[in-house]
């Protein structure tokens, strides 16, 4: 049984089909890559996964929950975290305290306790930062554990907004274009933390990925997308080497 | 400069992060413990007024600086604390009962004023809020086997068993007590998951839903408790000016809160209290300016409210951080001295988001 099962998604913008009857399936433990020219609906499809768009048609089964109606702020209870293209953290407070936005899921403690600030509220508050330190550690963020983020270089703020991903304690994890706006040297070092938390943490990801050296380095298969179409799925020297693909990118 | 060596993370969450704070915040109790017996009864209750601003600001600062939801109708939420208040009193209820049902009523009423809200944000929102003030107002006005309407109603003078509150020494007290205990409130809330989920409300809704913040629930939340802040202060205002009437509550009031807030710092209950301050005092500084000034001068209309939106325009244009901003940057200079930079406080330019979602 898959983790993730998409069935015949589509939706439309007016007469656009960002997604047309797209079906794909993600085994536990994989890292699975999604490329696609401009506009080929890789955005729209993890908006659809993330439930920040409503599907035309189509299901998404994760694990044995069918969640193509499950309101935005369920996903992460469930287990599915995400990052955005453009990143969008928390601007104005300190990577801390985005990171521990990302425990808001596991939260026990009610808005009574909360405003007595109860010793229950304590130590919920004291395991969460030891949790999300150990995630601090695992991307080597500790430098900018205080600084606001409004003040913090782009490639900083990517690996925060994964991290603050990752403090979800996901099984799924989304990640788009994770590469964009980040120097060669970052990149690599992307490439590394993605094993890691694919490997150590046990977390499936869903990359959306332009850069193909990324992709081949760590992703076990690859979808590939045009047009809301999808055009092929298969290992990533597969997908280099296949016809449909190549006149996506290349023309006939 | 300080360094805070750290060996455990409870440092990160305790109110007081070093004995320096400890040691001005000890002085400041000191001596607003002492003021009542060094200043005499005007000012003393000019000082309760400002406690009973920061209480509300605090509200308001909850809602507009922490969740960014702005509110043009705080001061109906003021006005809905004080007549329950005052009318609970009259029909024999104990004082602290009738406060903290005047407290719970208005929590209800701004978390049922919050759910239209939900689908507003920014101007939209203020215009709502702005309606709803009026609404309220049109109410006391209109409701007057309840509020007594134009001639307004008689509040009955404080008291706590056999403890009288009405004269000044002893309702400073309590408005300091108050003021005490709702920022004790508020910085618990600042640093619980309910705080944190609210701030990231405030600053991307997209991402707080993709990290499991109910979006409807946090801002219902964040707008009950800030009309319950507000509604306090208005039960404690209600004894402040003594005759309730629906004049004492218009939009001038709900601007003047939100000009408490934007004034004093948005997003750190430290601008509640500059605002305050700043909200309290400003009457009595343009008061001793207008005895200086030449009498065609002083006589103008209009000159206060005049003198205050210069101010509000300057401090917008020189300082979007408030006082308390200022105040930062005042410290910082000192403390980095001989090395203080002027760019330091640039903030980096944001990227440009190119796809926004909504």
């Amino acid at each position: 049984m898959s983790l993730l099962a998409a069935e015949g998604l589509t939706l439309t913008f007016g007469g656009v089909h960002a997604v047309d009857n797209v079906s794909f399936s993600v085994e536990a433990g994989e890292v699975f890559s999604i490329i696609g020219p401009n506009g080929a609906g890789k955005t729209t499809l993890f908006n659809l996964i993330s439930r920040i768009y409503d599907a035309n048609s189509g299901s998404i089964q994760f694990e044995d929950n069918d969640i193509s109606t499950v309101p935005t702020h369920r996903i992460a209870e469930l287990g599915i975290a995400r990052t955005f293209q453009n990143t969008e953290l928390f601007e104005q407070e300190t990577v801390l305290r985005n990171l521990l936005i990302g425990k808001h899921v596991h939260r026990q403690t009610n808005l009574l306790q909360e405003f007595l600030f109860l010793p229950s509220v304590r130590r919920q508050e004291l395991a969460f930062r030891k949790e999300v330190e150990d995630i601090i550690d695992l991307l080597d963020l500790q430098h900018y554990r205080h600084q606001v983020i409004a003040n913090l270089p782009y490639g900083i703020r990517k690996m925060v907004e994964v991290a603050r991903a990752l403090c979800i304690k996901p099984r799924l994890l989304l990640l788009d274009e994770p590469s964009s706006g980040l120097n060669p040297e970052e990149t690599e070092d992307l490439s590394f933390q993605i094993e890691d938390i694919n490997e150590e943490l046990g977390t499936t990801v869903i990359m959306v990925e332009h850069d193909m050296n990324l992709v081949s380095q760590v992703s076990n298969r690859v979808m590939a997308l045009a047009d809301g179409k999808r055009l092929a799925i298969g290992t990533p020297q597969e997908i280099q080497q296949h016809p449909e693909v190549l006149k996506a990118y290349l023309g006939d | 400069m300080r360094f805070i060596r750290k060996t455990h993370y409870r440092q990160d969450i305790q109110l007081f992060k070093h004995e320096g704070q400890v040691f001005w915040y000890a002085l400041l109790a000191l001596g607003l413990l002492a003021a009542p017996f060094l200043l005499s009864d005007f000012y003393l209750g000019e000082l309760s007024l400002v406690f009973i601003y920061a209480i509300a600001g605090i509200g308001l600062m909850l809602l507009t600086g922490y969740t960014g939801q702005v509110s043009l109708g705080h001061a109906a939420f003021l006005a809905i604390g004080a007549y329950t208040h005052a009318y609970l009193l009259a029909q024999g209820w104990p004082f602290l009962a009738s406060a903290a049902t005047a407290t719970i009523f208005t929590a209800v009423v701004g978390g049922i004023v919050g759910i239209p809200a939900l689908r507003m944000t920014g101007i939209y929102l203020a215009v709502a809020t702005l309606a709803f003030a009026i609404i309220v107002e049109q109410v006391l006005v209109h409701w007057e086997s309840v509020t007594g309407g134009f001639r307004g109603m008689a509040v009955e003078l404080p008291a706590i068993g056999a403890l009288e509150l009405d004269n000044s020494f002893n309702f400073y007290f309590l408005c300091l007590t108050v003021l005490v205990a709702c920022l004790w409130l508020a910085l618990n809330l600042l640093r619980s998951p309910t705080g944190r989920a609210m701030t990231a409300i405030r600053d991307s809704e997209i991402s707080a839903q993709s990290m499991g913040i109910h979006l409807a629930y946090t801002k219902t939340t964040a707008f009950a408790i800030s009309a319950g802040f507000t509604g306090l202060a208005g039960s404690l205002l209600a004894h402040k000016i003594g005759y309730l009437a629906p004049d004492s509550f218009t939009l001038l009031t709900s601007i003047q809160l939100l000009l408490m807030v934007v004034v004093g710092g948005l997003g750190s209950l430290h601008g509640v209290i500059y605002g305050a301050i700043f909200i309290g005092f400003l009457p009595q500084g343009i008061a001793v300016l207008r005895d200086t000034l030449p009498s065609g001068v002083a006589q103008i209309p209009g000159l206060e409210p005049g003198i205050f939106g210069l101010i509000l325009v300057l401090v917008l244009i020189y300082e979007p951080l408030g006082i308390y901003g200022r105040w930062l940057k005042i410290r910082s200079y000192f403390e980095e001295f001989p090395l203080y930079r002027k760019a330091m406080h640039k903030r980096q330019r944001s990227y440009l988001r190119t796809e926004r979602l909504k």
